[in-house]
């Protein structure tokens, strides 16, 4: 039975509650919402003159051509990202909770690339697969493999998603491992005398068990590739070759910061704050139903 | 004992603010103001060094010169800082730019009116006509501050030259000469043999001003901001047309975007590059063979072929406070005697021969000449031949470039010619692609501008 604590007067909550909601309005509600206003403008980058427009900019960003190409970038590389990191996690997470020597020095290696800023770790990514410098890069062309990225769209598509995703395969592998350690022995050795192999145990009872990880991993991983990942790109590609990695949230960095459109950048904020809120929603609400909790 | 360390330090405050408050009224030090640059080093430091320089020889004014990222971050705060009240005093802002700022009049004060406001004297008429042309008004008078200007040239490797039995002392001078120089360089073993930098810059703006071709209408949008692009000509498509096919023919290797290739030379990759006259300092420091400079190449069948090349890196602009205006005439002062400093012969002299940058006068040119510096550093001389190539009189297209969103507009180019390099498109497609999405940029600017 959960017991509700009941506060008299409305001066302590609210006390108690301003900080956090001063900070949700001050860095949330208050930008989002100028985002909203600039979105309906059009203005010169100056902010000398401006004009009300209502809805055009939205039109016009949804009728380009490059904002749908992003918008076909996007869910490639977020689910790309996604299903990457996770699937290899949960290997490496099932691998390290064996019985092993030196399992806990594995641990801490696995962790480690969280700690690895973005750019960061675009850059190591950077000295490995670069046609010039890098080590894996030379050997490819050595290898008569004509590998250049920055020329070969779909080659920088596999390069931002390989460094994007190896960076978010620690913070998986941390919840995967919890996971796996709360997981009742009892039950897998109950499987075990039932005379189920390894794969079967895994399938049927340890991988269901996972399922409210995984679904919440899914979440976060989704949105980690929909916002996090700018510093990954813009070290690595610039959205380049030809836009063929310029995701949703690169394109608003774009046609904002760099071309000072502010009125396009503010519409394509909006649209994608819309589609998180909407994806996050749908999650919750129809996947999470059919998690084995 | 909390209350008590509190009480003393708002004292303490009270105190310090008092006397800071009389000093200011007793002394009326001097007139300071900020100096937004977008030079790394070593470049920057040598631009700080200036600003030293003027303050040690006056005590009237003060210039605080401060780096703040690369040019287009650099565009991008001083922006942002007009629309927070709170703008330099004098902003470094690429040649890209000058149309988003000329066009933004009440930011910005011309240095014409500056000059005439504060009775200062610059003299501009012995400027180089194509540094000239690139930062005035339509009706000559000038807008910004010429600083540091560069162009660009051709680098080659010598020794990769006599590797493959080239003479390497004569650079080929036409298109289709390095065409057969870089397939000589490939039969010789050379992988890459040519590439470029600044792809936009080079093969499309150069190209334009070197073969008197318009880039856009209205004179390169000199002429208003109902401009389009004209890049869509059967000479520009020839050459697109060839690079893409030397790029197959493995003649030619894009190098990536902007400067993004300017290693490859120095580090002995390619036997062949353009650039920016200003990456002489890097392959100096970088490169361990034999290299030479050289003007770039044209199509000698074009009529008017070769004319002068146009100018690339920054000028320095004067900026009001914000969308309300609001400088001293103390400030405005200092800005117009901190400028006359930099066109002092002397100083404009010494960061010439420093960094590599275009001597911006003639006469300027004429005094290193006659100290023997371009006898000591061959081919230091060579970009400022190719700014007074064709006569030194300038034509509509080769004045220079005023287009809004140009930043932009370069990326578009880089990218459809990116795409071409994939084999996703021809020349034909990869011009008109280039044009329709420019031309909705130059669209949006004129709209955004109009007021």
């Amino acid at each position: 039975m959960r017991k509700n604590v009941i506060f008299r007067g409305k001066l302590l909550p609210l006390l108690l509650l301003s900080p956090q909601l001063a900070i949700t309005i001050v860095f949330f509600f208050w930008p989002a919402g100028q985002a909203i206003w600039s979105s309906l403008l059009r203005e010169d980058a100056f902010g000398l003159s401006r004009q009300f427009v209502g809805l055009e900019n939205f039109a016009e960003v949804l009728a380009d051509p490059t904002w749908r190409g992003a918008a076909g970038n996007t869910a490639i590389f977020a689910f790309s990202v996604a299903i990457l990191a996770i699937s290899a996690a949960l290997l490496l997470a099932v691998q390290a909770d064996k019985s092993i020597r030196g399992s806990g020095a594995y641990k801490t290696l696995l962790i480690w690339p969280y700690a690895v800023a973005p750019a960061i770790a675009a850059v190591l990514w950077l000295f490995l697969f670069h046609p010039q410098i890098g080590l894996i890069g030379r050997a490819l062309n050595a290898a008569q493999i004509a590998w250049d990225y920055r020329l070969n769209g779909g080659q920088a598509m596999l390069l931002v998603i390989i460094a994007s995703a190896w960076k978010q395969v620690s913070y998986n592998f941390i919840f995967f491992l919890a996971g796996l350690q709360s997981i009742p022995r009892s039950v897998l050795e109950a499987a075990a005398i039932d005379g189920a192999r390894p794969m079967r145990r895994f399938w049927t009872v340890v991988f269901p068990l996972l399922s409210p990880t995984t679904f919440f991993l899914l979440t976060v991983n989704l949105v980690y590739a929909f916002f996090d990942t700018f510093g990954v790109i813009h070290a690595l590609t610039q959205g380049g070759p030809a836009k063929a990695t310029e995701t949703l949230i690169y394109k608003v960095y774009v046609d904002g910061v760099e071309n000072l459109n502010l009125g396009a950048s503010a519409a394509q904020s909006v649209i994608l704050m819309a589609i998180v809120i909407a994806m996050t929603a749908v999650q919750f609400r129809f996947i999470e139903r059919k998690v084995h909790y | 004992m909390l209350r008590r360390t509190l009480a003393k330090g708002a004292a303490a405050l009270t105190t310090a603010m008092a006397l800071r408050g009389r000093q200011a009224a007793a002394q009326q030090g001097p007139a300071e103001i900020q100096f937004w640059h977008g030079l790394a080093q070593p470049l920057g430091g040598m631009l700080e060094q200036i600003a030293a320089d003027f303050n040690a020889s006056q005590s009237r004014f003060r210039v605080n010169a401060s780096y703040r990222g690369g040019y287009a971050e650099t565009m991008v705060a001083a922006i942002a800082a007009f629309r927070a009240n709170n703008a330099p005093h004098v902003v470094q802002m690429f040649e890209v730019g000058t149309a988003t700022m000329m066009a933004a009049s009440r930011a910005t004060k011309p240095v014409w009116e500056l000059l005439q406001q504060t009775g200062v004297r610059i003299d501009f008429e012995d400027v180089l006509a194509g540094v000239r042309g690139y930062y005035s008004l339509p009706d000559g008078r000038m807008a910004s501050m010429p600083f540091n200007s560069s162009t660009s040239v051709a680098f080659y490797n010598k020794d990769m030259f006599r590797k493959a039995g080239l003479d390497p002392e004569v650079f080929p001078t036409t298109w289709p000469a390095v065409a057969e120089a870089a397939r000589k360089l490939k039969a010789a073993g050379i992988a890459n043999p040519m590439t470029t930098s600044w792809p936009t810059w080079l093969m499309v703006e150069q190209f334009s001003a070197i073969h008197d071709i318009p880039l856009a209408t209205k004179g390169n949008g000199f002429g208003g901001l109902d401009a389009e692009l004209a890049i869509n000509n059967p000479v520009m498509a020839r050459h697109m047309q060839n690079l893409i096919d030397w790029h197959k023919e493995g003649l030619f290797r894009y190098g990536g975007r902007d400067n993004a290739a300017d290693g490859l030379l120095p580090a002995g990759e390619v036997a062949m590059t353009f650039a920016s006259s200003g990456t002489r300092a890097r392959i100096l420091r970088e490169a361990r063979f034999d290299w030479g400079t050289a003007m770039l190449p044209y199509y000698d069948d074009v009529p008017k072929a070769p004319l002068n090349s146009i100018i690339g890196g920054a000028s320095l602009w004067a900026m009001n406070k914000g969308p309300s205006g609001g400088r001293s005439e103390a400030e405005w002062q200092a800005v117009a005697e901190f400028f006359a400093w930099l066109a002092k012969p002397d100083v404009a002299a010494k960061w010439h021969t420093d960094t590599g940058y275009l001597p911006l006068t003639r006469s300027g040119y004429e005094r290193v000449k006659a100290t023997g510096f371009y006898k000591e550093n061959v081919g230091a001389d060579i970009p400022i031949e190719q700014m007074l190539r064709g006569g030194g009189t300038l034509t509509e297209n080769s004045r220079g470039i005023r287009l809004g969103g140009f930043v932009e507009i370069r990326n578009i180019i880089q990218e459809e010619m990116e795409r071409a390099f994939q084999g996703q498109q021809d020349a034909k497609t990869l011009l008109e692609n280039a044009t329709r999405r420019g031309n909705v940029v130059l669209r949006n600017f004129e709209r955004a501008n109009r007021g």
